[in-house]
């Protein structure tokens, strides 16, 4: 089963080298993994999406907990999250797919970045899914280059 | 997950060990080396400030070895109020604080430079993260500026050890030096205790510094359980007064959490039999008749039959390891369990339990002792006992060849039953397990979970140093020994009367073992030859003595403790004899060889 988890690390130097160490060690997967700034200055979030049954997400949430850099692990995998990651996609052009091409783009809402001779650069934000489906579109027309963020996510807040 | 835990950043804990047993006696003259502290140094560079904060925290010996990268150290410690001890190798100085570390509960302090000095120390460091061994690590590293060039005797020693170490550090800049110290030893010393490793680069350590004191340890991110909460209490005192055949299954965390009294006390008020593993061995004495002994691949026969029939398996301070487990789908099968430990990841990491409370497992004993529990076990105690009389230990005396279990024998009743011992890691490991009849915890030093040869003698050397008035005996073997041999010289140079008693059967007898069993007899390269150890023993300037016979073994024995200052005992024993019971690998704890007629 597909996970997701939030972590909350120090900001230090070496943290992520202790957490993809951990990861490899244990013979946890890896699926993504994004870090950033967080909402505490000192503080950096981590996103990392894994998978593993129940027994092996307690495992690595206690393992990841033992760091003494992580301060607060969240497994979001079982609530309802907000999830996203960024993808920059390079296609080849010609004048006949032009055309088609931009009907494939405009529902799902990317900006053009890049526009070259015989290419062009889409960026496409969304969840995974959404992602791996224009990919998948554009495939037939010879993607080039393709470079993804990773997923980074946050629980919905409660509507009521 | 965090509901049960406590964020530890206020109030420095007091240093543990010594709460119980023999350790005392020793460790009286810790406490009162400790009442007296020294006046702190004088500090004008980084390496001063470091030995002024290390004074605070109670350091009162390091062993190390020095190097171009710990210069600035080194000149410090030249008048510093801290003892050194100048091992012959830097593996030898990592044990031997491991030993001073396990004795007394205290960090044990070692000290190497960058590159090779730090690398040296890998093994030692490993051993003390799977053993749980307190330490603090410090190494040297090239200056700052360099670091990353591939400069002279660089290496990345926090890279190379973050998965060996409970935490490390690097000291970039001097003003984060005493935060570092502060927490380096909270850390290493307190949850579940572990080595911290602090680099030191050389402009640091160099550099000018002015004094700071020691700061309250607040590692951000630290936590350590404390006691259980009451549910988990009640769980608990639910299953074991209901329990027919309950079983204790007891380890190290019993003895680093000073927990050996209140289990004692537990065990007694509820007539519930004790199992222990190697690393709990001495923290329930063997005399008391609920003690069933020591579990796993060569554990006693009735032991490995108690967790094989338990109804309630009650897991204290121990990590569900396979030496003890065997094979996971034979492992206690009609058992519900229950695992206190103050570590959370070794709840549910290896076996699944019903009850997985994390918690400082003194203070759950504590909280269970107050349910007064009274489960009828009369009846399982005397299947218990039907199994050791099945399957008794015989140490085999009397013959006319040496059996090396005569030896363990004859030097637990020379030393009274009181000694420090440590091991190496082979056959003699587990007969001295098997056949010394432990009184108190910490009283045996062994390598438990990594198993490194080569350990035992440094670590009596670190004992030593600890306990100066203790008999402390290393039982070692022909081949372990020579792994760290010349660590004779350091305790000829410091006055230290430590024992050696070499099991010597010509072989590396735990592998010829295993290739007689599994490999047919092809004894490929496990026949081990050895100098002549009385020659080497004179010639570093200790007592050599040599035994063949159970007669010769005793005078030797008497002669050597008798002896003031280090003494190397050679014992020459039957060659293959083998260590039973044997769980062989990949079989269930009742699954035991008990011969080789069997095997
Ligand atoms: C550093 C290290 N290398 C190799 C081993 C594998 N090993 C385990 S026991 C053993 C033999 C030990 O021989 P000896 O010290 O003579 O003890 P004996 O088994 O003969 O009592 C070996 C090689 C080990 N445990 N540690
Ligand atoms: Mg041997």
């Amino acid at each position: 089963m597909e996970r997701t988890m939030s972590v909350l690390v120090n900001d230090r130097p070496g943290v992520l080298a202790r957490i993809a160490g951990l990861f490899s060690r244990r013979g946890f997967n890896i699926a993504s993994i994004t870090v950033g700034s967080s909402e505490r200055a000192e503080c950096s979030r981590m996103t990392i999406v894994t998978s593993g049954d129940d027994r092996t997400a307690r495992q690595i949430e206690a393992q990841l907990l033992k760091l003494i850099d992580v301060l607060e692990v969240e497994d979001i995998s079982a609530e309802r999250i907000v999830s996203r990651e960024l993808a920059l996609i390079k296609v080849d052009t010609t004048r006949e797919t032009r055309l088609e091409i931009s009907h494939i783009l405009e529902p799902f809402r990317v900006a053009i970045v890049d526009v070259a001779h015989s290419s062009i650069t889409v960026e496409v934000t969304g969840d995974t899914e959404k992602v791996d489906a224009l990919i998948g579109l554009l495939r037939p027309f010879g993607v080039t280059q393709i470079a993804r963020t990773g997923v980074t996510a946050m629980v919905r807040s409660q509507t009521v | 997950m965090q509901a049960s835990e406590q964020l530890v950043n206020q109030g420095r804990a007091p240093l543990p060990g010594g709460q119980d047993g023999m350790a005392n006696e020793g460790a009286d003259t810790v406490s009162a080396a400790e009442a007296k502290r020294p006046a702190l140094p004088v500090v004008k560079t980084g390496a001063d400030l470091l030995c002024s904060l290390l004074v605070e925290a109670g350091v009162d010996v390091i062993f190390g070895y020095p190097g171009g990268a710990v210069l600035p150290v080194y000149d410090a410690l030249f008048s510093a109020p801290i003892r050194h001890i100048l091992t012959r190798h830097e593996q030898g100085a990592v044990h031997a604080a491991q030993g001073y570390a396990r004795v007394t509960g205290r960090p044990g302090i070692v000290l190497a430079t960058s590159g090779p000095g730090a690398t040296n120390l890998v093994t030692g460091i490993a051993d003390a993260y799977m053993d749980s061994t307190p330490l603090i690590v410090l190494t040297g590293q090239v200056a700052t500026a360099s670091i990353g060039t591939d400069a002279f005797q660089e290496a990345d020693i926090v890279g190379i050890t973050t998965p060996i170490t409970k935490h490390n550090y690097q000291v970039r800049h001097i003003e984060d030096l005493p935060q570092i110290v502060a927490d380096a030893f909270h850390i290493a010393t307190t949850g579940r205790p572990g080595p911290v490793l602090i680099d030191l680069p050389k402009d640091v350590t160099g550099g000018p510094a002015a004094r700071v004191g020691l700061p309250d340890p607040s590692p951000l991110g630290y936590r350590v359980p404390t006691g259980p909460d009451e549910a988990a209490v009640d769980a608990m005192a639910a299953a074991i007064a209901g329990a027919r055949r309950p079983l204790l299954y007891i380890g190290g965390g019993i003895v680093s959490s000073g927990a050996a009294e209140r289990l004692r006390a537990f065990a007694r008020q509820t007539r519930i039999p004790v199992a222990s593993t190697l690393m709990g061995l001495g923290a329930f004495p063997n005399d008391d008749p609920l003690f069933v002994g020591m579990l796993g691949m060569h554990g006693k026969y009735a032991a490995n039959q108690a967790i094989t029939h338990c109804d309630l398996l009650i897991a204290f301070g121990v990590r569900f390891d396979d030496r003890v487990t065997g094979k996971l789908e034979r492992f206690s099968p009609h058992s519900r369990k229950i695992h206190v430990d103050i570590d959370q990841a070794e709840l549910g990491k290896n076996v699944a339990v019903e009850i997985a409370v994390a918690a400082d497992v003194s203070l759950a004993i504590e909280a269970l002792a107050k349910r007064e529990l009274q489960p009828d076990t009369a009846e399982w105690i005397a299947q218990i006992n039907g199994w050791h009389a099945d399957w008794p230990l015989d140490a085999k005396r009397g013959a006319s060849v040496l059996k090396p279990q005569t030896v363990i024998d004859l030097l637990a009743e020379l030393t009274g039953r009181a000694a420090i011992v440590t091991t190496d890691v082979g056959q003699h490991q587990m007969w001295t397990a098997l056949f010394y009849p432990w009184r108190a915890p910490r009283q045996l030093v062994t390598s438990g979970g990594l198993g490194t040869m080569g350990y035992g003698f440094p670590a009596a050397l670190g004992a030593q140093v600890a306990l100066p008035d203790r008999t402390v005996v290393c039982v070692a073997g022909d081949a372990s020994f020579q792994m760290n041999i010349q660590e004779l010289q350091t305790v000829m140079e410091n006055d230290l009367p430590v024992k050696v008693a070499i099991i010597n059967n010509g072989f590396l007898g735990m592998v010829r073992q295993w290739q007689q069993f599994f490999y047919d007899k092809r004894y490929a390269h496990s026949r081990i030859s050895s100098p002549d150890f009385v020659k080497v023993a004179e010639a570093f300037g200790a007592l050599g003595l040599r035994a063949r016979t159970p007669q010769e073994a005793e005078q030797v024995i008497r002669q050597a403790l008798s002896y003031d200052g280090p003494v190397v005992m050679d014992f020459v024993v039957e060659e293959e004899e083998n260590v039973f019971p044997m769980v062989p690998a990949g079989k269930g704890t009742d699954e035991m060889l008990l011969d080789w007629e069997e095997a």
